[in-house]
């Protein structure tokens, strides 16, 4: 068995399971947010229940439309609250003590490897990079969670992504994600896992693998996920909650399709619009100018993102047109990056910092894309009006891209970049 | 169950925000959400869907976010099944939890052109072209799920299995 089977036979009970047969797998942790939360709620009120099963499995994150920009927002938020208050739920990040869910979920110790998760979130499959089986589902299934605290899964089948090699200077693991996702396609891994493994995944750092697992949706895959190793523990055990079940992939697992990928052969890569697939090298695009550079998000939003990116930017001014909004994707980012002076070089470069947030990359809170913008992004999804307008453009790209585009006003290089 | 409605025709790799603008994921109210249906790819699909549609769609459809948001709206604006060559897993799962019918059918792009009359019978996974009166055949849809989506949803499934108990 692979990792992905090891993971679901256990939540299940099972010795053995194989792909496509269908399982009832314990949840280990639910998560839902400030805008699938109020849904989720709506349909647990229809079962009519009074407690869920275990409210200190479900942790609640207050994430997309932070602090509220409108009523309507806050309102939402005013249910979770009442939600949170009736069902004495512990695990309640609202703004300045959470974050992005997605990098809260791991620092406040709520993912361990070996776990089942699920989340009212499409980006959940990011908790592969701690080896943990994790997953978005939508509100009313997690409201059938809450009730029961199973849910079925298909065992998938599974892509494994290969990767030997160093990376070339300033070409990280968001343009290796990009990379495999013009291989894949949108639909190349739907329903299946896919294993990120190789000697290059092994050298990389825990928000690099977080960046490969987040994307592992934008091919439709149920999950991403790197085998736990000494970094994993590492971080687990300074965090973690609960125990660990450090599974492995058996060496003579077969998997659907293995893809060999070369990680020194690359270069930047750029996901243009309108779809995360349409990727090429950066050298391939004709000048692009840029209104808008974006660098925060789930994918690429956290300290070592954010460093790439000030050492680009330090001693230089963004180019005249350009807005850039830096997003530290949660609190402890946001005070190691104002404690190692990072804002500082942002501020100086003319970029604006945000509070921890979704809003940018989701086009509905701050920085939403106006008609005809182009916006370059280290986020995850650049279909027509993600960011706001459906006449504006998203080209994808990794934190170094990013910030060497804010300094030119054009999609640039960042290699180039004298 | 038998679902008898027009069909209107969407591309491959149709996305949530397509389906759903991120804007009024504040919404919860199905029917408030069902104005806004398609709305980032065809704005005036819901004035034109009350009486009843099939989608009728390519590969990867609903792919994306997990908002069910953009299933629950397509419900409220009249669609009463959506046929796809391949449904993105989140969306297929959200539509069936909350009792969408989505069938997956590999030929149906061939034997299906927009506004055909469709008769779709979901216990048989066949489809009935009323103007042509050509037979497709989708892929069954798994009798675990086929319960969820005769009792209405995950939620009503739920409530009656407890029923039962």
């Amino acid at each position: 068995m692979n990792i992905l089977e090891k993971i679901l036979a256990r939540a299940s009970d099972k010795e053995e399971v194989s792909p496509g047969e269908i399982v009832e797998a314990r949840i280990d942790s639910a998560m839902v947010h400030d805008l699938t939360g109020p849904m989720t709620v709506q349909s647990w009120r229809k079962l009519d229940e009074t407690k869920i099963q275990d409210p200190d499995r479900l942790v609640v994150i207050f994430d997309h439309l932070v602090p509220p920009p409108t009523e309507q927002a806050a309102n939402a938020q005013r249910t979770m609250r009442n939600f949170v208050e009736e069902q004495g739920i512990k695990n309640f990040y609202d703004i300045g003590r959470g974050g992005i869910c997605h990098q809260v979920m791991p620092e406040k110790g709520h993912v361990h490897p070996g776990d089942v998760i699920v989340g009212a979130d499409s980006h959940t499959c990011t908790y592969g990079a701690f080896g943990a089986f994790s997953t978005g589902i939508g509100s009313t299934e997690m409201a059938a969670v809450l009730g029961t605290g199973r849910l079925w899964f298909k065992v998938p089948r599974t892509i494994k992504i290969n990767v030997h090699g160093s990376f070339p200077p300033l070409v990280a693991s968001k343009d290796l994600i990009l990379h495999v996702l013009g291989k894949l396609g949108v639909s190349g891994a739907n329903y299946r896992g896919i294993e990120f493994a190789g000697a290059t995944i092994e050298e990389m750092s825990i928000p690099g693998r977080m960046t490969l697992c987040n994307m592992s949706v934008e091919a439709g895959a149920k999950t991403g996920i790197v085998a736990p190793d000494t970094k994993t523990m590492e971080y687990v055990s300074a965090r973690g909650r609960g125990s660990s079940q450090t599974l492995r992939s058996d060496e003579d697992t077969k998997y659907e399709r293995t893809i060999d990928v070369e990680a020194s052969t690359l270069s930047p890569q750029i996901a243009r619009p309108h779809s995360p697939d349409n990727v090429a090298p950066v050298e391939d695009l004709p000048e692009t100018r840029i209104d808008q550079a974006f660098l925060g998000s789930c994918t690429n939003g956290r300290t070592e993102d954010l460093r790439i990116a000030a050492k680009i930017l330090e001693g230089r001014r963004l180019h005249n047109r350009v807005r850039m909004i830096v997003t530290p994707a949660s609190q402890e980012v946001y005070g190691e990056c104002l404690r190692e002076g990072l804002f500082d070089i942002f501020t100086e470069s003319g970029a604006t910092v945000t509070n921890p947030g979704c809003g940018v990359c989701i086009g509905i809170h701050m920085g939403v894309l106006g008609p005809g913008d182009v916006c370059i992004s280290s986020s995850n999804r650049n279909f027509v009006g993600r960011m706001g307008s459906p006449q504006a453009k998203i080209f994808l790209a990794s934190p170094a891209t990013v910030a060497a585009s804010a300094i030119t006003g054009m999609i640039t290089d960042p290699r180039g970049l004298s | 169950m038998i679902v008898k409605a027009k069909a209107v025709k969407f591309p491959d790799n149709v996305d949530t925000d397509a389906i759903l603008p991120g804007k009024y994921l504040v919404l919860t109210d199905p029917v408030q959400l069902g104005k806004h249906a398609m709305e980032g790819l065809s704005p005036d699909f819901a004035a034109k869907s009350a009486d009843g549609v099939v989608i009728v769609a390519g590969e990867n459809f609903g792919q994306g976010s997990s908002r069910e948001h953009a299933p629950v709206a397509l419900k409220a604006a009249g669609v009463r099944c959506i046929i796809a060559q391949s449904f993105a897993r989140i969306f297929y799962r959200n539509a069936i939890s909350i009792g969408l019918p989505a069938l997956e059918c590999p030929a149906i792009l061939t034997h299906v052109v927009d506004g055909d009359q469709l008769s779709v019978d979901l216990d048989r996974g066949q489809i009935r072209n009323l103007r042509t009166g050509a037979t497709i055949t989708a892929d069954a849809i798994s009798p675990n799920l086929l319960q969820v989506l005769n009792d209405g949803g995950i939620i009503e499934h739920l409530k009656k299995k407890r029923a039962r108990r």
